[in-house]
């Protein structure tokens, strides 16, 4: 195990590096640039300017102060807002997509137990149907889609709910989470479903049923626990699929996140913020998949045991 | 029933013998893998049903623009911002030509004295929505197509080389999957658009530059699983080449997962191309795109929902469509596979 953490933290770097440098050089490759587009300045100006951002500096040097800045932590500096510093403006925004990233997880994740479990117990029926259309309707309509109608109908329309901004409390953040939490409900029902209806079947359960147990019991106390497990390997895919949302999301509802920030500093060429939030997302995009391979190994034996390097 | 027995009639009873001289008959009629799938698929309602609805999407999407007498490009500023109006529907309560302006419920064709129906209304400059809807779908489905067609065949090719070579090779290219895999494929799309020119190839690239990752990692797992099994062997002993191997004995195996993994690519594609022309990296104006055209329509939701709504509803149709007839023929082609 300690073996295999190793080898996967050395290949988390690697990727992260080469990121990293990738991010760095596209960026330098881009037509126009912050400066240019921003104003009409003299020759003059220009390299004063340049000079204040290293933007004169041969390209390896440029390259070689951004790692070494990186390594410590050090994003640089925004063009766009009077030379902040990008870990400053992101750790600023962590807040709201935190909260509204966790309340969807949870919200969908929960909910999309609930209906799976519902279909498994009662295959086949109605209930198996209805939580199945949903589900696909879940991973088929694209979360934008699904917001601006959330948008229309319960902030426009009947005005129960805060239309955009995050300036009214918890309320704020129903509709986001609400729809960040469609992606995440459709990927566990469908999931646990599947998982379900496999361990129903097995021996330990028509044991657990013939030595009395009630089906209730044999449901949550035997079937569940095992079904959960390998919900923890679509941890990885589905924070991606959070972070994308997050970025639509958060623009559709104005909220002050990471995400709408990205999408603005794209539309404005603010290199620095573009690089800072694309490794931001890189790094925890694949911290989470390292994590979620990890506490797979720990908390199911009986992939340990076989080795478990798939 | 037991009961009644003795009273049934003797005749009733007919003595069989096993005539084993029959035992090799084979009494149904034999099957290719194609027949019994399709046996399959067609008692699976869902997936027929979206087969009919995307057969009738792909269909509009190309007949569509030439049905209605309005053209997709031309701006005719008078007539902007109509609601939906059909012929025949004028008393029926919808698709009538009547839409809220200033929080009252006009009769805006009335109102703006247009002589003329747009069957799905309008835009802000006066498009017909129903041809850019139709032109839209086309350009949505065709960089799907396409995306999906390039990652099957790099993936493919890629996963195949890898397994069936194997040894350094296998090596060598699995460590380049290893760390493109830890890539998000986010950073990447978004990363590519920024560095080329907007358009319909930008999008293509970037959905494929990490795409064929998935197809490639299957590909692999299937042929390592199929390349030293006996019949394999057998033709390798009779002297066939590596490329007989892979197209006569691998390929037709490891079809149908290829089959089942790119329809599952086409919605992913479909939804990454809305997606990036929702935030404003996708396809420019005046080009079309489902994703162009819901980023059009929201911002005119509040006072014109016709627009946003009808894009909505086939990139939601065609995004279903395709799931469940992925599901269908994951079931129907590979009843071992679970979900």
């Amino acid at each position: 195990m300690a073996k295999y953490i190793v080898k996967r933290v050395f290949y988390m770097f690697i990727t992260l590096f080469l990121i990293a440098t990738a991010t760095f050089f596209l960026m330098k490759t881009l037509p126009g640039s912050p400066i240019s587009s921003a104003s009409k300045l003299t020759p003059n100006q220009l390299a004063v300017v340049e000079a204040k951002y290293g933007l004169d500096q041969p390209l390896p040097v440029q390259y070689g102060k951004y790692m070494l800045n990186l390594a410590q932590g050090d994003l640089g500096n925004s063009f766009q807002f009077k030379g902040a510093s990008v870990t400053d403006l992101i750790l600023n925004r962590l807040g709201p997509s935190f909260i509204l990233g966790a309340q969807g997880l949870i919200l969908g994740v929960s909910i999309g137990i609930l209906l799976g479990m519902i279909a498994a117990l009662r295959q086949n029926s109605v209930w198996d149907y209805g939580s199945t259309f949903i589900a696909i309707l879940g991973i088929s309509i694209p979360s934008f889609v699904f917001a601006s109608f959330l948008q229309y109908w319960f902030a426009v329309k009947w005005g129960v709910l805060p239309v955009a901004l995050w300036n009214d409390g918890w309320k704020s953040s129903i509709l986001p989470s609400l729809a960040l939490a469609m992606g995440p409900l459709a990927t566990a029902s469908r999931f646990i479903r599947t998982e379900m209806i496999e361990v129903l079947s097995s021996d330990y359960i028509t044991l657990a049923r013939s030595k009395g147990a009630t089906g209730f019991e044999v449901a949550f106390k035997h079937a569940f626990r095992n079904a959960l497990i390998p919900l923890v390997t679509v941890m990885g895919p589905l924070a991606a699929g959070l972070l994308t949302g997050s970025l639509v999301i958060e623009q559709i509802f104005a909220i002050p996140g990471i995400g709408e920030q990205f999408v603005k500093a794209i539309m404005v060429n603010d290199f620095s913020i573009i690089m800072g939030t694309t490794l931001f997302f890189s790094v925890f995009l694949v911290f989470v998949i390292l994590l979620v391979d990890i506490l797979y190994g720990v908390i199911d034996p009986r992939i340990r045991l076989s080795g478990g390097n798939s | 029933m037991t009961q009644n027995l003795d009273k049934l009639p003797i005749e009733s009873f007919k003595r069989i013998t096993i005539d084993s001289s029959h035992a090799e008959k084979i009494s149904k009629p034999s099957m290719s893998f194609w027949q019994d799938a399709w046996l399959r698929i067609r008692k699976n309602k869902a997936a027929i049903v979206s087969m009919v609805i995307l057969f009738l999407i792909i269909v509009m999407a190309f007949v569509g623009p030439f049905l209605s007498p309005h053209d997709a490009d031309t701006q005719t500023i008078t007539h902007a911002n109509l609601p939906p109006k059909v012929q025949g529907f004028e008393n029926l309560g919808f698709f009538d030509g009547v839409g809220t302006l200033g929080g009252k419920e006009v009769n805006l064709y009335e109102m703006k004295k247009v002589d003329t129906y747009y069957w799905f209304g309008t835009d802000g400059l006066g498009r017909d929505m129903f041809s850019r809807l139709w032109e839209g779908t086309q350009i949505s489905l065709f960089i799907a197509f396409v995306a999906a067609a390039i990652d099957m065949v790099i993936g493919v090719i890629y996963g195949g080389v890898s397994a069936y070579y194997g040894g350094r090779v296998d090596d060598i290219m699995q460590r380049i999957v290893e760390i493109l895999y830890g890539i998000p494929n986010l950073v990447v799309v978004i990363l590519m658009i920024l560095v080329m020119d907007p358009g319909i190839m930008a999008i293509i690239i970037a959905i494929t530059l990490t795409g064929w990752i998935g197809m490639s990692r299957i590909v692999r797992g299937q042929v390592l699983k199929y390349k030293n099994q006996e019949f394999v062997l057998a033709a390798r002993t009779l002297g066939a080449s590596n490329n007989r191997i892979i197209g006569k004995h691998l390929l037709p195996n490891i079809l149908a997962i290829i089959i089942i993994n790119t329809m599952f690519t086409i919605p992913g594609a479909i939804f990454f191309e809305a997606f990036l022309s929702f935030i404003g990296l996708g396809l420019q104006p005046p080009a079309a795109s489902l994703g162009t055209l819901i980023n059009d329509g929201y911002k005119l939701m509040q006072f014109q929902p016709h627009i946003l709504l009808f894009p909505s509803l086939v990139i939601s149709l065609l995004m279903i469509a395709f799931n469940l007839l992925g599901d269908g023929l994951r079931d129907a082609l590979d009843p071992k596979i679970k979900d």
